[in-house]
């Protein structure tokens, strides 16, 4: 990929042109405002203290800037019976997320090499078929699977939650895969098998090296969706083995006591900031890898 | 080093047959050259032998052995790709001892056999880079290490030259050509380029629609086509072909080479024309002329000699016997 420069095309320029500048980024700062506010919102109130909560407005700064509400949603906020905070089911999160990650990203890339620089007789039909998978809403699912994990004897459990999100996560990963290998030269598999190399040979010294931005893109994606998953962890965990966002719902949605919007905001912030820091880490080849094949370079 | 036979080799994919049956015996130390037209079957022969494309019918053997079912890396082959196909994560280094690493070569001999292609080929500044930061005719070069770096029985170039520009192509076409010599491996070759395939071949096949229309020395079949295709198809400019009916003598169809045509006055001449265009290139001059029953036909001749205007009527006389003649089915007669 080459990038083109296009700071030399010449533009229109005048008192005309410098109004409607102006009006653009008039319009393009609103716009920021409008979607930075809730963030703001989040952050200031998770540092205020419950009593300034109560006396000022939401959108006030924050007068004394306190980590208390962190500090009790991380380690201290009831769940349920249970008052350990989100610790535990951050950590049932992490536990699901990265394997299922790493699961379906590694046979969402074997799919995809072996449906394009494999082809047997019947590999569009196959992929056509993986492909309804990412059609599929997940309630679709909820029932057929919950029977599944009972008969494999994983229901409830942390385990269990991976396969389910390796097994629905395989459609997307796979189309992903599929469309970057597409566009790997046949050649260059061929001299590979000329040089002696095998199926994984292949796989793993040639494929998978020449394709970092597809594995960051369908990592980025699987971790997101992985993550940020609410039904099947609230269908398919109980109790313990909840993941993150369940815990999340049940620290916010409870109906006793007094309602600590702080620990709700730090709590809510704590959840998210996994997915946050993946895209920061991931994110420039998240882009190159979207556009990727766009450009012939 | 070792022999090459295609003994009635067949291939079809699915029901369509794209070769049909081509028998070639090639030498120890031979260079090959496999010319024809896109879509005629060259690349698929050569897969074949290469094993990356089965072979429906009959036998390839290689030093005498049948190779039909090995697997690519088991017949002792090298092969240069057209896009190059290289490894673009990997340095020159690593892309041109790949396949000795997977052999389980000694990383000292490893060394030393890369060190000595690189050196060969003029790559020795470049072993550390990645394939991006070189040149088209770099990259070919290290394409060209690949190959020669596994000391293969044979060598197999599909189209090699074709993504280089028309200078380069020149130059490495020279380059190849010195390097299989030195090397004295056989080397099958295939290409659209006429060109090439006169300037590398020992003995050139020229192929049609999946037939081996004819195989022999680039001189040889130059001087004496066997069919109408290989007649048009081998030189430049191509040979012209004329509707004998208006001159008499046998056949259906009879070629003349441009450079076996000279204009004359119209007494003496054999037929006569009207010039359409001239084309000077410098030592030579192309003078495209239009006969009365509508045939064009191209004169090749000596760049100082007078170039007639256009619509003027010309006389086209040749040598007997500079005439090839065709029967319907296009074999010559």
């Amino acid at each position: 990929m080459r990038a083109r420069r296009t700071s030399g095309i010449v533009h229109r320029s005048g008192p005309g042109a410098w109004l409607l500048r102006g009006l653009l980024f008039t319009i393009l700062g609103l716009f920021c405002l409008y979607y930075l506010f809730p963030l703001f919102v989040m952050l200031a109130t998770s540092v205020k203290s419950l009593a300034e909560i109560r006396e000022g407005s939401f959108l006030a700064f924050p007068r004394d800037i306190s980590f208390e509400a962190w500090a009790k949603a991380w380690g201290a906020a009831c769940v349920g019976v249970r008052c350990d905070g989100l610790q535990p089911y951050f950590m049932n999160s992490v536990m699901m997320a990265v394997p299922a990650v790493l699961l379906s990203t590694t046979l969402g890339a074997l799919n995809g090499y072996a449906l394009t620089k494999w082809r047997f007789p019947g590999a569009d039909i196959i992929f056509a078929l993986m492909l309804f998978g990412a059609f599929i809403p997940f309630q679709v699912v909820l029932l057929p699977m919950a029977r599944t994990l009972g008969e494999l004897g994983l229901a409830g459990t942390v385990p269990g939650l991976i396969l389910v999100h390796t097994v629905y996560g395989l459609a997307f990963t796979t189309l992903f895969f599929r469309n970057f290998f597409i566009g790997v030269p046949d050649g260059i598999v061929q001299a590979a098998k000329v040089d002696g190399a095998g199926f994984f040979g292949i796989f793993f010294r040639i494929v998978l090296p020449m394709s970092l931005p597809a594995i960051v893109v369908t990592v980025i994606w699987q971790f997101t969706q992985i993550w940020n998953d609410f039904l099947f962890g609230v269908a398919f965990t109980v109790g313990d083995s909840n993941p993150v966002t369940v815990a999340l719902n049940n620290v916010v949605n409870t109906s006793t006591g007094v309602k600590e919007y702080n620990v709700d905001m730090a709590a809510a912030i704590i959840a998210g900031l996994p997915t946050l820091l993946v895209y920061v880490v991931a994110g420039a080849y998240f882009v190159r890898g979207l556009s990727a094949g766009a450009v012939k370079g | 080093m070792a022999t090459v036979s295609l003994d009635g080799v067949r291939k079809s994919f699915g029901k369509t047959p794209v070769i049909h049956g081509v028998d070639i015996d090639i030498a120890d130390g031979e260079f090959i050259v496999i010319v024809g037209p896109s879509g005629c079957g060259k690349s698929t022969l050569l897969r074949m032998v290469a094993g990356l494309e089965t072979v429906t019918d009959g036998e390839v053997r290689i030093d005498g052995e049948r190779v039909n079912d090995k697997e690519p890396m088991d017949r002792d082959i090298a092969m240069v790709f057209q896009n190059y196909a290289l490894y673009p994560h990997m340095s020159v280094f690593d892309n041109m001892a790949y396949g000795l690493k997977i052999a389980k070569t000694p990383k000292p001999e490893i060394e030393e056999r890369v060190r000595t292609a690189a050196t060969m080929l003029q790559l020795d500044p470049y072993l550390a880079r990645k394939p991006r930061e070189l040149s088209g005719g770099q990259r070919q070069r290290v394409a060209m290490g690949r190959a020669i770096v596994r000391k293969p029985a044979v060598f197999l170039f599909d189209e090699p030259l074709s993504n280089l520009d028309a200078k380069l192509r020149v130059q490495m076409r020279l380059e190849i050509k010195q390097l299989q010599r030195q090397l004295g491996i056989t080397a099958l070759y295939v290409t659209h380029d006429q060109v090439e395939a006169m300037t590398l071949a020992d003995r050139m096949v020229v192929m049609n629609a999946g037939r081996a229309d004819q195989i022999g020395a680039p001189l040889q079949v130059y001087a004496d086509p066997r069919t109408e295709f290989v007649a048009g198809f081998i030189g430049s400019p191509p040979t012209n072909f004329i509707d004998p009916a208006a001159l008499g003598g046998q056949g259906a169809r009879m070629g003349i080479r441009p450079e076996h045509l000279a204009l004359c006055p119209l007494p003496e001449a054999r037929v006569a024309a009207r010039v359409l265009d001239a084309e000077p290139l410098g030592a030579e001059t192309l003078i495209h002329t239009r006969l009365p029953s509508g045939c064009l036909v191209t004169v090749r001749q000596d760049g100082a000699a007078p170039i007639p205007d256009a619509g003027a009527e010309v006389g086209l006389s040749w040598r007997a016997g500079d005439e090839m003649r065709f029967d319907a089915g296009g074999r010559r007669l």
